[in-house]
């Protein structure tokens, strides 16, 4: 089956998972976000390749740092960008979602960013649009975050430079967490020869292993030697369905202080895609300590997304 | 009104005989076979050569939608969707809006049936009143209205307890319980099957233990109680082996599985495509070759279309929030022959699992001819011609339920012409 | 396909010569800690990398990679895999030469034009080129060029750099029948 986000010409013309891109498209979409990352040392941060292009944000479930940072990359690259807040709830007593990409396109939408609280949203939008629009994901239920998984492996990439030598862990949800899927996808396409997951086995999905990681459940095990360390947000929803006892517990096993840290390669970097719960998955010393990446993340972030837009919008 | 069904291949599953012969017919029975009975003058006669005639199929799980559901579908196109499938007696899950849990509803519902001269309907009585799994139906009152036998449709019983007396007052009665074996908390808010395919596509997962589980309950309970069960709609090899068991042990307990789990696997569901979206969930490779294994060793008596009408506004949604089900008793004929051709099985025994033994299953709430073709047999038939391969289209499908994953697929065998108590109630249109 | 070059004067070296005097006597008039030499990738950067040196100037080129400021983006989307533009100078009220190796239709130095203004407000550019082979669809001209010649648009031209000297390829596609 052809990926639904290759044209005919095995062009990217919509971004609704990593998983399944050819390597050659994930590292031009790294190499493009390059040229974009001096732009934000410049006066005027613009470039004009999207003028007179409409970019819709529909966010079905709320993300304000997301959306802002999609804002951000839309009107550097010069288009016009609206933002639909659009309740979940509200739209199974309304309007289909379909019927509103209808109305929207009718707007004369050139690209939406999309943020659906059920997985595969993006690919039924994608599969009803016109050819000449495109949808980016910007977070699907717990299927997907490509950007987020892309701005990770290019901050990867900036610190350590080659993939191929690396061992990255990542740490706590991976259950209900997008980002982690992404991130998995991304530094296996990438030819990370070692990904590690990390966590309590309630909150590990089975069928870990066909993904290409390996599972440690004890994190002293799985963080020796890493050189990237990437911590997931731990929600507060976990603690009342009966998949964890506390958040003092889970951070006394699972959360990254100092002394567990120390277990890495002394060069090892730590990552979050944010927003941070200090003391419950990490410790503020980490977080704020030299190894602790996580600020250029979101300056990496919106060159990532400059690019992936106007990568598909020319496609 | 006498009819000459002319040089058909004659198919009788039930017996296995596979011939050509003409067949006779009158006042709404098999007459003969091969030759007319002294002053027989037909009074239309059917060239069937080069078909096959087959007693008309018995879908043990047809949703017809009504009533309540008629902005969906209605009684008429749905009829009409099961004589162009051949299918000339239904089996109704209760959950209908109200729930068939009385008896003046059943009663209604056979009679409006009835007037419209197509295929037979057998509803099944709910098990407890509005399926709310606390209070035991009036068995006996809709036993007389028409119900073939009881059932919670799927919605789960979350106490064992209700379901140890509900199996207990069938027996007194000898009515068969028909369940499906899914434990409510285990596979509450589950969308697919729990493996690899789900977590790739962040779809929460059903584990095997929610159909295992509740099996264990169910033979648990059956032992005591000895009730005759039909358990509906297997969907995996651990559970399949349970019922295997069961049936060495000689619990009373039949089961069938739906036509889409016999076809497909979790992995078809591809990029989130909600016509694959079924309950109970579609699973492995592995789970499927268990099917075939049951139907073969005949752990698995019957295959049934579980046609469930759903219209766009509950199709084109993300795959958890789109509504499971799909239209079948259109293809349920075709898809037993590509299973039989795919998986090499005779055709005769294929085409049981569609006629004798779902009326097997039924026992004594059919005619003893149902499924079945002899002389003096109620002249249920259809005729198909196996080598013509048609490909469904929304358009081109008599049910108002539009969505199936065999959409655009070219399938075999093709029903030319359904007769129903003697009487040609469907011609095919297609050349 | 290569033929030899019907014109002998394609000499890319010589043309380098010839390029590098002229823009010495145009440096020569302009203010040096406020002039600027960018080169336009690939071909302008290695002319531009080649001249700071042999000019003996102070600092770095800069370098412009335009593929964000293309007109036929829509046409051909985005496959730039040429460094990034760097600038490493302040761009307001400086003077800035421009560097390419083939000016043809003239909208690679519009995105130029247009890139630089996002970086500030010059006192003045100026075009210095090895080729003008004609063709201009906008009105851009050079301020220098080594070599002014009228090429078909079937004709290509495309400098290339081996162990630090130029060589121009010149492919002709299929020629028409009679051209005497």
């Amino acid at each position: 089956m052809r990926s639904p986000q290759l044209n005919r010409h095995g062009e990217l013309t919509h971004l609704l998972t990593i998983e399944g891109l050819p390597r050659d498209i994930v590292t031009h979409i790294l190499d493009t976000a390059s040229s974009f990352v001096p732009l934000a040392e410049r006066d005027i941060k613009k470039v004009p390749l999207l003028r007179g292009k409409s970019v819709f944000n529909l966010f079905f479930e709320n993300s304000t740092r997301t959306r802002t940072t999609f804002e951000i990359a839309a009107k550097r690259l010069s288009a016009d960008v609206y933002n639909l807040n659009i309740n979940a709830s509200s739209t199974n007593k309304g309007e289909s979602l379909l019927d509103t990409i209808d109305n929207l396109a009718a707007m004369q939408a050139d690209l939406f960013v999309v943020r659906h609280a059920s997985s595969g949203a993006p690919f039924l939008i994608a599969e009803h649009v016109a050819p000449h629009v495109h949808v980016i994901n910007a977070g699907d239920g717990r299927h997907a975050h490509p950007t987020q998984g892309l701005l990770d492996a290019y901050t990867i990439r900036h610190y350590k430079k080659d993939f191929t030598q690396l061992t990255v862990a990542i740490v706590g949800d991976v259950l209900h967490s997008r980002v982690a899927r992404s991130d998995i996808h991304a530094l296996t396409t990438l030819g990370v020869p070692e990904v590690r997951v990390i966590g309590p086995l309630t909150l590990l999905p089975s069928g870990l292993e066909q993904m290409g990681v390996k599972v440690f459940t004890d994190m002293k095990e799985g963080l020796k030697d890493v050189d990237v360390v990437i911590m997931l947000r731990l929600q507060n929803e976990r603690m009342s369905g009966a998949l964890l006892p506390s958040a003092q517990e889970y951070f006394k096993n699972y959360g990254l202080t100092q002394e567990k840290l120390a277990l890495a390669k002394p060069d090892a970097i730590v990552m979050h895609p944010g927003p941070m719960n200090r003391g419950v998955e990490i410790d503020s010393a980490v977080a704020d300590g030299p190894q602790a990446v996580i600020l250029n993340q979101v300056t990496f972030g919106i060159a990532v997304r400059m690019a992936v837009m106007s990568i598909v919008a020319g496609a | 009104m006498k009819l000459h069904i002319q040089g058909g291949r004659l198919v009788n599953p039930a017996t296995g005989e596979d011939r050509v012969a003409d067949v006779f017919i009158d006042q709404g029975g098999i007459v003969a076979f091969d030759q007319a009975p002294d002053a027989f003058v037909a009074d239309q006669t059917i060239d069937a050569k080069g078909l096959l005639v087959l007693p008309g199929l018995v879908d043990l799980s047809a949703r017809l939608r009504e009533p309540g559901y008629e902005h969906r579908a209605t009684l008429e196109s749905e009829l009409n969707a099961a004589l162009a499938g051949g299918v000339t007696s239904i089996v109704l899950p209760p959950d209908t809006d109200p729930v068939l849990d009385e008896p003046g509803l059943v009663e209604m519902l056979k009679h409006r049936a009835r007037q419209m001269h197509q295929s037979h309907v057998y509803p099944l009585g709910a098990m407890t009143r509005n399926l709310q799994g606390k209070v035991i139906t009036e068995m006996a009152e809709l036993t007389e209205a028409g119900c073939v036998a009881f059932s919670q449709a799927e919605v789960q019983l979350e106490d064992a307890s209700v379901l140890l007396r509900c199996m207990q007052y069938a027996r007194s009665f000898d009515y068969t319980l028909w369940l499906r074996p899914q434990d409510p908390y285990l596979s509450k808010g589950g969308v697919a099957a729990s493996g690899p395919y789900a977590s790739r596509l962040g779809l929460s997962g059903i584990p095997v233990q929610a159909e295992t589980i509740a099996l264990h309950t169910i033979f648990e309970l059956q032992r005591s109680a000895r009730v005759r069960l039909h358990l509906c709609r297997l969907s995996s090899a651990a559970g399949l082996e349970l019922v295997r068991q069961a049936k060495k042990e000689g619990l009373p307990v039949t089961c069938d599985v739906s036509m889409n789990h016999v076809h497909l696997t979790d992995l078809d569901i591809g990029y989130f495509d909600s016509n694959y979206r079924f309950a109970p969930p579609l699973r492995s490779q592995r789970d499927r070759e268990a099917i075939w294994q049951g139907l073969l060793d005949g752990t698995i008596d019957a295959i049934c279309s579980d046609h469930t009408p759903v219209d766009d506004d509950d199709k084109l949604l993300p795959f958890a929030e789109a509504e499971p089900g799909s239209t079948g008793l259109e293809l349920l004929l075709s898809l037993a022959i590509k299973w039989s051709q795919e998986q090499a099985v005779p055709l005769a025994e294929a085409l049981a699992k569609v006629t004798a033994n779902p009326a097997a299953i039924l026992g004594a709430a059919v005619p003893a001819s149902c499924g079945k073709l002899y002389v003096g047999a109620d002249a249920d038939l259809c005729l198909v011609d196996a080598e013509q391969y048609w490909t469904p289209t929304p358009e081109g499908l008599k049910s108002q339920g539009k969505h199936s994953p065999f959409i655009g697929m070219e399938l075999p065998g093709r029903v030319k012409m359904t007769i129903v108590e003697g009487r040609v109630a469907y011609t095919d249109t297609l050349i | 396909m290569t033929t030899p070059t019907p014109f002998a004067s394609l000499d890319a070296e010589a043309l380098y010569a010839t390029l590098r005097n002229a823009v010495a006597r145009l440096l020569a008039g302009l203010p040096a800690e406020n002039t600027h030499l960018l080169g336009i990738y690939s071909g302008g950067g290695w002319i531009a990398e080649r001249l700071q040196k042999d000019l003996g100037l102070a600092g770095e080129p800069g370098f412009l990679n335009i593929s964000f400021y293309r007109d036929d983006y829509e046409k051909i989307g985005l496959h730039s895999e040429v460094r990034p533009t760097s600038v490493p100078f302040d761009v307001q009220d400086k003077h800035l030469i421009v560097l390419d190796d083939v000016l043809y239709t003239g909208r690679t130095i519009r995105g130029a034009m247009n890139e630089l203004f996002d970086y500030g407000r010059p006192a003045s550019i100026k075009l210095a080129v090895l080729v003008d082979r004609g063709g201009r669809e906008l009105p851009v001209a050079a301020d220098i060029a080594a070599l002014t010649v009228a090429l078909d648009p079937q004709q290509t031209l495309v400098l290339s750099q081996h162990e630090g000297r130029f060589h121009f390829e010149f492919e002709s596609q299929s020629p028409e029948p009679d051209h005497a």
